[in-house]
C-alpha cells in the first residue's frame, strides 16, 4: 500500500488526529478519547500516519505518547509549488503571446 | 519578466480534483485564440525544454486532441483526449497521459471576462481517483521535471 504524505493526510480523521496532536502530543487513548470512532480505528489510523512519517510513538513508563512530525507536511507544499511553477512557466509564455497578439490586432 | 498576476493551485487532500486559477492582462477573444489556434497554442503549453508535436487538434465539440512531448534525449511523452464543448466561455476536454492509460481526468477551462479588457482563466481538473490527482501533482506530469527534483533532492540532501 501507498505511504507517503498523500495519503497520510487523504482521510478527514487522520487530518483532525494531526490537528490534535500539533497541541500537544497525547497518549493513545488521549487521542482516541476525542473521537467517536473505535480506538483500534484510531490505532490503525496512527500506524498509517506512523508509516507515513508524520508521527512517532513514544514509549514512556507504561504510557505510549504519539507526537505529530511536521517537517514531512512539506513534501506536499513542496510538490505543489512545483506542479504550480509548471503552469506559471507555461502562463508567463502565454502573456508574451498575447502581448504580440494585442499588437497584431 | 515575471508576471503580477498569480498563479494559484489549490490542490485540497483527499480531494480528486484541483484548480488552476490565472488572470490575464488581454481580452478574452485572444485566450479564446491561444486555446484553439494550434499554430498559437504549440507556443505555450509545452514544458520548458521540450519539443512541442501536435498529432492532432480538433478544437470543436466532439474533436480530438493528441501531441508529444519531446525531449532532447529523443524520449517521447504522448497525450491524448477529446474536445466535449468548445465556447468562447468554456473549454471542456478529456485528458489521458499515454504513459498511464486508463486514467483520464476531465479538464474545464473556464474563460471569463474582467473588467478593464481583462480575463480569467480557472482550470477545474477532475481525476478517476484521489490517487490519480496526487499522482498528477506529484510527477508535476512530466518526468523531466521529476528528475530535475530528485537532482535538486539529492543536492539538498548532500548539504544536509
Amino acid at each position: 500500500m501507498r505511504r507517503d504524505v498523500f495519503q497520510a493526510i487523504a482521510d478527514p480523521n487522520r487530518r483532525a488526529i494531526l490537528a490534535l496532536l500539533a497541541q500537544q502530543r497525547l497518549t493513545l487513548n488521549g487521542v482516541a478519547e476525542n473521537f467517536r470512532i473505535s480506538r483500534p480505528a484510531v490505532s490503525r489510523h496512527i500506524k498509517i500516519l506512523k508509516e507515513c512519517g508524520l508521527v512517532v510513538v513514544i514509549p514512556q513508563g507504561r504510557e505510549r505518547f504519539v507526537e505529530a512530525r511536521f517537517d514531512k507536511l512539506q513534501e506536499v507544499t513542496r510538490w505543489v509549488e512545483q506542479y504550480r511553477q509548471l503552469w506559471e512557466e507555461k502562463f508567463n509564455r502565454l502573456d508574451a503571446l498575447l502581448e504580440q497578439m494585442k499588437k497584431e490586432n | 519578466m515575471p508576471s503580477k498576476n498569480k498563479t494559484i493551485v489549490n490542490v485540497e487532500p483527499g480531494k480528486q480534483e484541483l484548480y488552476i486559477i490565472r488572470e490575464f492582462d488581454a481580452p478574452r477573444d485572444l485566450l479564446f485564440r491561444a486555446h484553439t489556434d494550434p499554430n498559437l497554442y504549440v507556443k505555450w503549453i509545452g514544458p520548458h525544454g521540450y519539443e512541442m508535436i501536435l498529432r492532432e487538434f480538433e478544437p470543436v465539440n466532439g474533436g480530438k486532441w493528441s501531441f508529444i512531448h519531446k525531449d532532447s534525449q529523443g524520449n517521447e511523452f504522448g497525450f491524448h483526449g477529446c474536445f466535449h464543448e468548445i465556447s468562447l466561455e468554456q473549454l471542456t476536454q478529456t485528458f489521458e497521459f499515454e504513459g498511464y492509460p486508463g486514467h483520464v481526468s476531465l479538464e474545464t477551462a473556464t474563460l471569463e471576462e474582467l473588467p478593464g479588457n481583462r480575463t480569467r482563466v480557472t482550470i477545474h481538473s477532475v481525476y478517476q481517483s484521489v490517487a490519480d490527482r496526487d499522482g498528477m501533482v506529484q510527477s508535476g506530469m512530466e518526468k523531466g521535471v521529476r528528475e530535475g527534483y530528485e537532482r535538486l533532492d539529492d543536492i539538498l540532501t548532500g548539504m544536509k
